[in-house]
């Protein structure tokens, strides 16, 4: 399933959003996504773990151009889609949003929520054609014919997410951004709506960028992840790779944070607890923005921005201490 | 739906005792006896006590009360005292004037309202938004009967293209079927008449809608600013909806439920009479008119319209109640929600 090739890749990626200052008329920026490059093979889902607010969900959108970058290039499928107009695009790339209760226009039904994506595109012929269609996205996510015509509020949590989702198919797209399509999800609904993300990819052979915060479901459900921390990619590499072999500090802090089912390996592994809070994006440290947090921060760290390196066949990492961090 | 359309009118009995009660005791404490008015300065007591025995105003209180509650009951809210024609011929005389000039109004307010917000909402922060909501604040903050000078001064005074008062040209009024001016001109097919009409109708319509405008202006602004940053909004945009489409299919659509109540409300108010444009623009209504029976203490006739302006106002509310459940899917009245 999986191929050697990339279906798309962000180069230098930046998103600042303006924002008013402290003083009155004092313009600053938060610096959401700040120089993020990585890349996706056709078939492959990288997944894209970090705390809230370290810009994974604006990388996302902005991906997808529904924010329009501050810098940097988004190549899909061999051409630069930076500034290109989105509407073929749109047709390949979908996104699940991460809260299916806000996601869905309440005064649609869910036939039209679905069936809008197809009328833009044109992707059916006639209604009957449009209808089938929809029928056959509902039953795909794991819905009924009849849940077409009613509309968002009578629905569950679970159930709206599959809506999310076969809306995001309608269009049969090659590359879905998943922005936390699970984490407002009850824990029972969540294991369901995973496996039905996995089967849509072996099925349809789709490519996704798994955004979460949890990162054994990133682990399950990826090929690579890449670790995000206050709008920098901090560590990117095979899932396994990451999960034995991490390197960055950040990293290894949020994988001993992984709860672990047996309780004799628990009460052996020491946990990484990190102190303090992430630092404002809107004034981040300088040098390596990790620093304030990070138990082997000295002044290089605070003066000289760490270079986002290949450390081994594939594995990426940002930091001046590899060799300490053991 | 029935079923709450009807225990919707069965609350408007407690509104109008209430209501009724109000206004037939403020009438009787804070308004001068009516009788020496009538009969003018020089009656003699004798006269003026039998005017009084006459109209019943001798009567204990609760008799008199009784007596308007019977007469609502059988359709008799009794007789202006000045012009002896029932009080319910004469609110129905002049009821249309006001009910024409309020819908042309709240009609003007809510297109230019919905346009200016709207455009507001989506230019944020620019040159666009701040020209609509200046355009807003002057609305809310201009006396109704100041504008309507100035609109007479610079229409009719300056360019004579518009009349400055009046509801048409008498000359030019169409056959009366059901009195309003411009469904009788269209029903009659009179088009000069419908010309005249609009001309009279177009400056206290502009005067009298501007603060409603305003008023829906900021509320359709502040809406569409809140439904603009649903995350839906961001799904039709995935979907490759084009950007004029986001806005009215799923941002206006779904905006436009708190501005129908907005809407409601200012048309129950224009309804209730528009004292000062119906008297910069000499508006034969009925606000101007029970302004002036209060002056003059004609009872009856404030009790009449008092209580029919009450009832339209609770009969928009349902209107809008409805409304809302037709617009907005969440919202069922019937039980059978699940």
């Amino acid at each position: 399933m999986m191929e050697d090739k990339k279906l798309i890749e962000v180069q230098h990626l930046k998103q600042y959003f303006p924002v008013n200052g402290e003083k009155l008329f004092e313009k600053k920026v938060v610096k959401a996504v700040d120089d993020v490059s990585f890349y996706i093979n056709k078939g492959e889902t990288l997944g894209l773990v970090g705390e809230s607010g370290c810009g994974k969900t604006t990388a996302g959108r902005t991906l997808l151009r529904l924010y329009e970058p501050t810098g940097g290039k988004i190549i899909y499928d061999g051409t630069d889609i930076t500034h290109v107009n989105m509407l073929p695009y749109r047709r390949k790339m979908q996104i699940v949003f991460q809260d299916p209760y806000a996601s869905l226009d309440p005064r649609m039904t869910v036939g039209d929520i679905v069936g809008e994506a197809i009328d833009i595109h044109h992707l059916a012929a006639n209604k009957n054609e449009r209808r089938d269609r929809i029928v056959e996205l509902l039953s795909l996510v794991g819905l009924n014919t009849e849940h077409a015509n009613r509309y968002p509020h009578e629905f569950s949590g679970g159930q709206r997410q599959r809506v999310g989702i076969a809306r995001a198919l309608a269009v049969n797209p090659e590359f879905i951004v998943c922005d936390e399509p699970i984490s407002a999800l009850d824990v029972s609904i969540q294991a369901q709506v995973v496996n039905m993300f996995e089967e849509l990819q072996e099925r349809m052979g789709l490519t996704y960028l798994f955004i979460a915060h949890n990162l054994s479901v990133v682990k399950h459900i990826s090929n690579r992840i890449g670790v995000m921390y206050l709008g920098k990619l901090v560590e990117l590499a095979d899932s396994y790779e990451l999960t034995f072999n991490s390197v960055h500090p950040y990293t290894r802090s949020l994988i001993s944070a992984i709860p672990v089912a047996d309780p004799e390996t628990s009460r052996n592994t020491q946990r990484i607890v990190l102190e303090g809070d992430v630092p404002s994006p809107v004034n981040p440290p300088s040098g390596c923005r990790f620093r304030t947090r990070c138990p082997y921060a000295d002044e290089r760290c605070a003066a000289e921005e760490p270079k986002f390196k290949e450390i081994s066949s594939g594995h990426f990492a940002a930091c001046h201490h590899l060799d300490r961090v053991k | 739906m029935l079923k709450y359309i009807i225990k919707r009118l069965l609350m408007l009995i407690p509104v109008l005792i209430g209501v009724s009660i109000i206004v037939f005791v403020i009438m009787r404490v804070f308004s001068p006896d009516p009788a020496p008015i009538v009969l003018g300065q020089h009656a003699t007591q004798d006269k003026i006590d039998a005017w009084r025995v006459a109209n019943g105003l001798n009567d204990p209180l609760y008799i008199q009360y009784l007596n308007f509650i019977k007469g609502i009951f059988t359709g008799d809210l009794g007789t202006s005292y000045y012009t002896k024609t029932p009080v319910l011929k004469e609110i129905l005389s002049r009821f249309p004037a006001t009910i024409e000039l309020a819908i042309a109004a709240i009609i003007l307010a809510s297109v230019f309202g919905i346009i200016i917000g709207t455009i507001s909402a989506v230019k944020k922060n620019t040159i666009f938004d701040s020209a609509g909501m200046v355009t807003a604040l002057i609305g809310v903050s201009m006396p109704i009967f100041w504008l309507g000078i100035i609109l007479i001064i610079i229409f009719s005074g300056t360019l004579h293209i518009l009349p400055s008062g009046s509801r048409g040209d008498p000359l030019m009024q169409p056959m009366k079927v059901t009195g309003f001016f411009l469904l009788d001109g269209i029903l009659t097919g009179n088009i000069q008449s419908i010309g005249d009409t609009l001309a009279h109708l177009i400056l206290p319509a502009s005067a009298l809608g501007m603060y409603s405008m305003a008023i829906i202006a900021r509320m359709t602004r502040s809406s569409m600013l809140e439904t603009l940053g649903q995350d839906y909004i961001r799904t039709a945009r995935a979907k490759g909806v084009s950007e004029g489409k986001v806005i009215r299919k799923h941002a206006l659509r779904n905006g436009l439920i708190p501005i129908v109540t907005v809407i409601g409300l200012q048309l129950g108010s224009l309804l209730g009479g528009a004292v000062l444009t119906e008297t910069v623009f000499s508006w034969p209504g009925i606000g101007s008119y029970t302004v002036d029976c209060i002056l003059k203490s004609d009872f009856p006739v404030v009790q009449g319209v008092v209580m029919l302006v009450a009832i339209t106002f609770v009969l928009i509310n349902l209107v809008v109640d409805i409304i809302y459940a037709m617009v907005d899917p969440r919202i069922k009245y019937s039980k059978k929600e699940a």
